[in-house]
């Protein structure tokens, strides 16, 4: 499943790279602490989370990630999506809270 | 320049996490028992028993920074430091404007204990304080800066409530001044693990929630004399200044 099917699926908002929707989704990962991102997810994960540092961007491209999934409508600033363009990462926003998108995702790549 | 023995992380009864005879005074006893030179008063999200520790501090020849130990919105642990308790203050006006919803539950956290130099209680501090704040991190730095003061990243080996452990790691950009090791941290070891960040100052401290905690570990200022300015230079090695641990 690429990362432009999940788009539609969950009606995301890109916030940055849309180059990146061609982006193979092989796996999700849900975790909010950066360090853990970091240590535990896996190359090609949708990154569901809330958390909106600047320093996501350069840990969706350290780990080689699909695409970031900001949850609950979180703010991305000017700043980070600027960042998120220059270095190619995908963010994605969603109304939804961690648990129905990740449910909805799980559905999807189960 | 002269060598001051400095414990920058203390806590009071203030903190709910902190036993109750962590009271100003006792603090400010148990550090010029100790022979410490400088303390920093950093209670969370909150500079209330600052104002007490420095009068109780008035006779002796301890230096107490008024500080505070901000919960940033994505949880992590930042020092502020500063030489006047209105400064503090002043951070704190913005922090408390800042809190998450809630009151503090006694039996659950602790009491959150205000009091005086002469250990008298005047009152209790109902916010939660213990929770996070809605500042994001960089925020907390800016804001800190803008008010002449000085910003650590609190035990940053810590896998909890870490810069390093919530925002995976430190960029110059967001411009701490030093970190701090948490106090049973070895120089050695800390040397290797965070090899990538020896451009920066460090400093370790007791972090003390009790009162036998106080003086732990501590770190050695090459100063003039006991201020945020000075430290500032003993952070960044100008003139002869510095800060050394083992």
């Amino acid at each position: 499943m690429k990362l432009s099917d999940l788009v539609e699926e969950l009606s995301l908002e890109v916030k940055s790279c849309k180059d990146g929707l061609d982006n193979e989704v092989k796996g999700a990962y849900v975790s909010d602490l950066l360090s853990d991102v970091m240590g535990n997810s896996t190359d090609g994960d949708a990154w569901i989370t809330l958390q909106t540092h600047l320093n996501i961007v350069a840990v969706a491209g350290l780990k080689n990630l699909a695409g970031i999934i900001i949850v609950g409508n979180r703010p991305v600033q000017d700043e980070i999506r600027q960042k998120a363009e220059s270095e190619n990462v995908t963010i994605l926003v969603t109304p939804l809270t961690t648990f129905e998108t990740a449910g909805k995702l799980y559905q999807l790549l189960k | 320049m002269k060598e001051f023995k400095a414990d920058l992380h203390i806590h009071t009864c203030l903190s709910p996490c902190a036993e109750l005879d962590m009271s100003p005074l006792a603090v400010v006893n148990k550090a010029s028992g100790k022979g410490i030179d400088i303390i920093a008063v950093t209670d969370h999200n909150s500079a209330e028993n600052v104002l007490a520790a420095q009068r109780a501090a008035l006779d002796t020849d301890l230096t107490v920074l008024a500080g505070m130990e901000i919960s940033s919105s994505e949880e992590a642990h930042i020092l502020a430091l500063f030489n006047k308790v209105e400064t503090a203050i002043a951070l704190q006006d913005i922090v408390y404007s800042n809190m998450l919803p809630g009151e503090n539950d006694e039996k659950m956290y602790g009491e959150q204990i205000v009091a005086n130099e002469y250990d008298e209680v005047l009152g209790f501090n109902k916010r939660l304080l213990i929770g996070g704040t809605l500042l994001p991190a960089q925020d907390v730095l800016n804001t800190i800066h803008s008010l002449g003061g000085l910003a650590v990243a609190s035990h940053i080996d810590k896998e909890v409530f870490s810069i390093i452990s919530q925002l995976g790691f430190i960029t110059e950009d967001m411009g701490f001044d030093a970190l701090e090791m948490s106090r049973n941290m070895e120089r050695n070891t800390a040397e290797i693990t965070f090899q990538m960040y020896n451009s920066y100052a460090w400093i370790s401290s007791s972090d003390a929630h009790h009162p036998e905690d106080i003086g732990k570990r501590t770190v050695s200022f090459f100063i003039q004399e006991p201020t945020i300015e000075e430290m500032s230079l003993a952070f960044k090695n100008i003139d002869g200044r510095k800060v050394e641990w083992e």
